[in-house]
């Protein structure tokens, strides 16, 4: 009696998981609107996995919605775990490639180059961002900021809005009589390591940098929406994040005079600095220098890289790869992010990327 | 709820020599290898999980400059190493005693409204409402918790700073009353309410009817009898079912993740955003770590592991004591 | 028994004379007291609504709540005595403590259902998130509700035999002489291993078997940790069950000369059978949920992979959690829509299990 009636639940919990099963399916792939030029993609098949850098997963997210579009019998999945994660996980060859906020460092190099038997692991820039200062002042419809105010702000010596240095870059603006707000991320990030890079270039932070935020004062907030809404709902505030968040958000950006007069935080500007980079690496690989200081564009920004390998890779892994990042690597790619809040990768650099990731093989 | 407390002395009875034959005895050896083979299985994996832990643990503490357990500054990925456990040990404590003092006298009133005061059809409902917020899963008290508590807490959490600011607990310099160790063990209480008013129901319903009817008898009121009859019959159970809810507090990972706006500061200020725990940043951290950095985290998960070991250890010595002596006495 | 009561014969009479008394002779309140306390409370309470700082559905009725227990036990405590004002006070608060149960669960399962209603469709359903992105709406959940029936489906065909087999052992084969100690330390580390956070199995997964052993980050990873949480449930519900198998249906097997392995099979599994499912049906209703152990286990997927074993596969919490995280209006409706399909499935599970307990249990 017993038997037959839990037998009869089971029955019924199968045939429900079985009725689910056959009629599921992968939404989207036929009306995806952001997708251009993609009669230029040459498709590989299979399945690709890749991790890393939480700050171009919007980017590569759109990429591979347009290459699966393009190429329906490719998956590719690209978790955002982070950079540290996304370096593991290659050198642990869960990965095709790894995402990552910054170039190898020097001990992860040999590692890397295990990974791949037969030829070095490889760096190749493939997404620009522009870190924003995001502020909430009534009022202040254009603020201008430079080197030596920002770390003023961010290190607590400057508290007052309407203290006399930010006054000074900005005759004509009522600044409030207010403390500032100051947010800053309080989980590890590139967006933190690559704002304060900024401010150690032009030798105005005491710290020593990196991903966690260093200084004393202010206030944490968790992920770069966490920074945006906190701003957002904290009047006189102040923070940073990346343009797409500010975009989002809504928030107002301020200019950087960075020695030339004030620049305005665009995908545009920032594009100048990245394509002035020089090229700090070997043959195809291509860790960049940044020239954050002496730049003409908009100096705060960064650039994330594909991680992997010039030779080494294998079977469908080999052939996915390449085809994806020659397809992120191309002009349409590439035109693809300034809609979404990214900075694309321009020039000479460019022809360098494609160029690196041509070699792949 | 899945913890219960043993009925005692109620091992099932072997079977007599006489069926113990040739043919028999190899289908019993089977069964029996197999059924303790599980047995020792899992003595096999928890064994494991400490070794395992140990293991990956020891790369950063031996890199490590900074002494683990005072330095309240997780930078283990740096050259060199430097790290400590200080403000997780501070964050976990400090959210688990809130969510305690929240839960466990509410928790001992519901099990005690449905064993003594409720009628039975009540009763049964309400043990069936707790155990149904112990089926709700944590990342959904996350979320719930940023999302809807978080906001109707502001107004009391200012009231309290307001009123209260003078203790230094409850002082905000900060003017910000956001995602903090407050609102983190206040959700805290709510994941462990079930387990604890379960396991203290259990204990409830076990209290001797004549116990019970001889306190009324005698004229008490139903408050001395609890207080006469039932709590020092209960007592231990109290104790072990409040440490068992401690123990999940401690390990509670995604909701405390999803709140705590999490940084790495002792802050005795728990109204202000802030906070981390052992678990939260097991699972916030991982992302970013190079390989001392998972090490320590390792690490920081082996100490965790031991601290949630050792508080359920003693709620079970406590509940096994108890267990022998009700025993004994019928 | 007497040994029990904490005061000696002597004060025990002396304090049942005392009681007996006031029982007798105290005054009392009369009928409708806890109502008229009520009504005086609630209109103190509105009127320091209107002239004072406390504001708020919430705050009236918790300042109402005070005032009610402040007044009813000073005016018991001027009527019927102390005793009985200490009485009615606790009375409030162990019916206070019956509000407090309910109101999360009631605003839990509101907001969810509220939040998630937004995104809820059958598409939602039977979409993946492939080719939607984060800031786009539409997509949906199908891809991480196959890796969630799939992962936790493995880890119960794991780990409930292995939880049944355990629990066999500590009952049917404990009163050996040579069992003992092992079956003593096996049952106290079953009840350590409750207690072990999840966070902390998801590490061991990931420090053993995918670095150490190299295996890739799959569903299976994932379903091997769910086992590890899963097994101390089962083996724990499976004891109790056995437990109240009577006896007398063993011994009677044994008389009619059943070696033992074919009586626990034949004769105690099913008796105890639909307590021993309800008991596994909670196991997965607990581990269904789990996310941070999916976390550093699985590599998460927009796409829809049949296969546990091999490639990237998602799960529902991991879903809730990567689409709560991406931060865009889109996403976290989805992140809440998520939510409902997942609390729906496991309270699903837990009616069922209660359920079959409740119509089928094991006769005492």
């Amino acid at each position: 009696m017993k038997l037959t009636r839990t037998g009869g639940l089971v029955a019924v919990a199968l045939t429900g998981t079985l009725a689910l099963a056959a009629c599921g399916s992968d939404g989207g792939t036929t009306d995806n609107g952001s997708s251009t030029g993609n009669a230029n993609i040459s498709c590989a098949s299979g399945s690709l996995k890749a991790s890393g850098s939480s700050a171009q997963k919007n980017a590569i997210a759109e990429w591979v919605n347009a290459y699966q579009a393009a190429c329906p019998d490719a998956t590719i999945d690209y978790q955002a775990n982070g950079s540290g994660a996304g370096v593991t996980d290659f050198i642990n060859k869960q990965t095709a490639f790894a995402g990552s906020d910054s170039a190898l460092k020097e001990e992860e190099q040999p590692k890397a180059d295990a990974r791949c038997a037969s030829g070095p692991a490889i760096n190749i820039p493939m997404v620009g961002g522009s870190i924003n200062v995001v502020y909430n002042v009534e009022g202040v419809d254009k603020l201008i900021l430079d080197a030596p105010t920002l770390a003023g702000i961010f290190d607590s010596t400057i508290t007052k809005w309407n203290d006399p240095k930010i006054a000074a870059l900005n005759a004509g603006v009522t600044l409030p009589d207010t403390s500032i707000a100051q947010f800053h991320r309080s989980d590890e990030s590139g967006t933190t390591d690559n704002f304060t890079k900024y401010l150690i270039a032009k030798e105005v932070w005491d710290f020593e940098g990196g991903k966690a935020w260093e200084a004393k004062g202010g206030q944490g907030a968790k992920g770069s929406d966490g920074v945006a809404n906190a701003v957002k709902s904290t009047p006189n505030s102040i923070g940073y994040v990346e343009l797409s968040f500010a975009e989002d958000a809504g928030l107002s950006s301020a200019w950087i005079d960075n020695g030339n007069g004030p620049i305005e935080a665009t995908s545009a500007n920032a594009a100048t600095t990245i394509a002035s980079a020089t090229v700090d690496g070997t043959g195809n690989n291509l860790p960049l220098k940044i020239d954050r200081a002496g730049t003409t564009g908009y100096p705060i920004v960064l650039v994330t890289y594909e991680i992997t390998c010039e030779k080494g890779l294998s079977g469908s892994d080999l052939e996915l790869t390449k085809s994806f990042l020659t397809y992120t690597a191309s002009n349409d790619g590439q035109a693809a992010l300034t809609d979404i809040g990214y900075v694309p990768i321009t020039g000479d650099l460019l022809t360098k990327v494609q160029t690196a990731v041509s070699s792949i093989s | 709820m899945s913890t219960t407390v043993e009925p005692p002395g109620s091992a099932a009875p072997d079977a007599p020599a006489a069926i113990k034959g040739a043919a028999v005895r190899r289908g019993d050896r089977v069964f029996l290898g197999l059924s303790r083979g599980a047995g020792v299985l899992i003595l096999v994996i928890m064994a494991a999980i400490a070794a395992f832990l140990v293991w990956k643990a020891v790369p950063s503490l031996q890199a490590n400059t900074a002494n683990f357990f005072t330095t309240s500054e997780w930078t283990p990925d740096a050259d060199p190493a430097y790290f400590g456990i200080a403000a997780l040990a501070f964050g976990t404590l400090m959210t688990a005693v809130i969510a305690m003092v929240l839960a466990v006298p509410v928790g001992i009133g519901i099990a005690l409204f449905i064993a003594h005061y409720a009628n039975r059809r009540l009763g049964s409902a309400l043990g069936f409402i707790t155990d149904l917020l112990a089926a709700v899963p944590s990342i959904i008290f996350g979320m719930w918790g940023l999302e809807f508590l978080m906001p109707q807490m502001q107004g009391f959490l200012q009231w309290l700073t307001t009123y209260f600011g003078w203790i230094p607990l409850f002082q905000n310099d900060l003017g910000i009353w956001t995602r903090s160790i407050m609102i983190a063990g206040t959700v805290l209480a709510i994941m462990v309410l079930p387990t604890v008013s379960a396991i203290s129901r259990e204990v409830f319903v076990q209290v001797p009817r004549e116990h019970i009817e001889a306190a009324l008898a005698l004229g008490a009121t139903r408050w001395e009898m609890v207080r006469m009859a039932i709590f020092p019959f209960a007592k231990p159970g109290m104790i072990s079912a409040s440490m068992l809810g401690l123990g999940r507090a401690l390990g509670e990972t995604i909701a405390v993740a999803l709140i705590l706006s999490a940084n790495y500061v002792i802050n005795w200020q728990i109204t202000e955003p802030g906070g981390n725990t052992f678990a939260a940043n097991i699972a916030l951290r991982w992302n970013e770590a190079g390989p001392i950095g998972l090490s320590a985290l390792v690490a920081s998960g082996l100490v965790l592991f031991v601290i949630t070991l050792a508080v359920n250890m003693a709620a079970r010595l406590i509940i096994a004591r108890r267990a022998e002596f009700s025993g004994a006495n019928g | 028994m007497s040994e029990q009561t904490p005061v000696s014969p002597a004060d025990e009479r002396a304090e049942s004379d005392r009681l007996l008394h006031d029982a007798l002779a105290g005054g009392k309140l009369p009928r409708w007291a806890a109502a008229g306390a009520g009504t005086a409370a609630l209109v103190l309470a509105l009127v320091l609504n209107v002239v004072t700082f406390v504001d708020g559905i919430a705050g009236t009725l918790v300042v109402a709540a005070l005032l009610f227990a402040v007044i009813q036990s000073a005016w018991s405590f001027a009527v019927e005595g102390r005793r009985h004002a200490v009485d009615r006070l606790a009375t409030t608060l162990i019916y206070t403590t019956f509000l407090v149960a309910l109101a999360p669960l009631v605003a839990v399962l509101l907001t969810v259902i509220i939040r998630g209603m937004k995104a809820l469709s059958m598409d939602f359903l039977l979409t993946s998130m492939r080719g939607v992105s984060p800031r786009e709406e539409g997509g949906g959940v199908y891809h991480a509700l196959v890796g969630t029936i799939e992962q936790v489906g493995i880890a119960a065909l794991i780990g409930v035999p292995l939880g049944i087999m355990t629990a066999i052992y500590l009952v049917e084969y404990a009163a050996q002489a040579r069992s003992r100690r092992l079956a003593r330390a096996v049952s106290f580390f079953v009840d350590v291993m409750t207690g072990v956070p999840s966070v902390v199995v998801g590490l061991f997964i990931y420090t053993s078997v995918i670095l150490t052993l190299g295996m890739e980050r799959s569903g299976f990873a994932a379903s091997l940790a769910l086992t590890i949480l899963m097994i101390p449930v089962v083996v724990r519900s499976t004891e109790e069950m056995l437990r109240i198998v009577p006896r007398d249906l063993r011994e009677a097997s044994y008389a009619l000369g059943i070696p033992k392995w074919r009586t626990i099979l034949k004769v105690v599994l099913p008796t105890a059978l639909s307590g021993i499912i309800t008991g596994a049906m909670l196991a997965i209703a607990r581990v269904a949920g789990e996310t941070a152990p999916l976390l550093l286990t699985t590599f998460m997927s927009q796409s829809i992979n049949f296969n546990p074993f091999q490639g990237p596969q998602a799960a529902l919490p991991l879903f809730i959690w990567d689409q709560f995280n991406s931060g865009t209006t889109a996403s976290q409706d989805r992140a809440w829509a998520g939510a409902l399909v997942l609390i729906t499935l496991v309270m699903l599970l837990y009616l069922t299990a209660k359920i079959i307990a409740r119509y089928t249990g094991v006769k005492k």
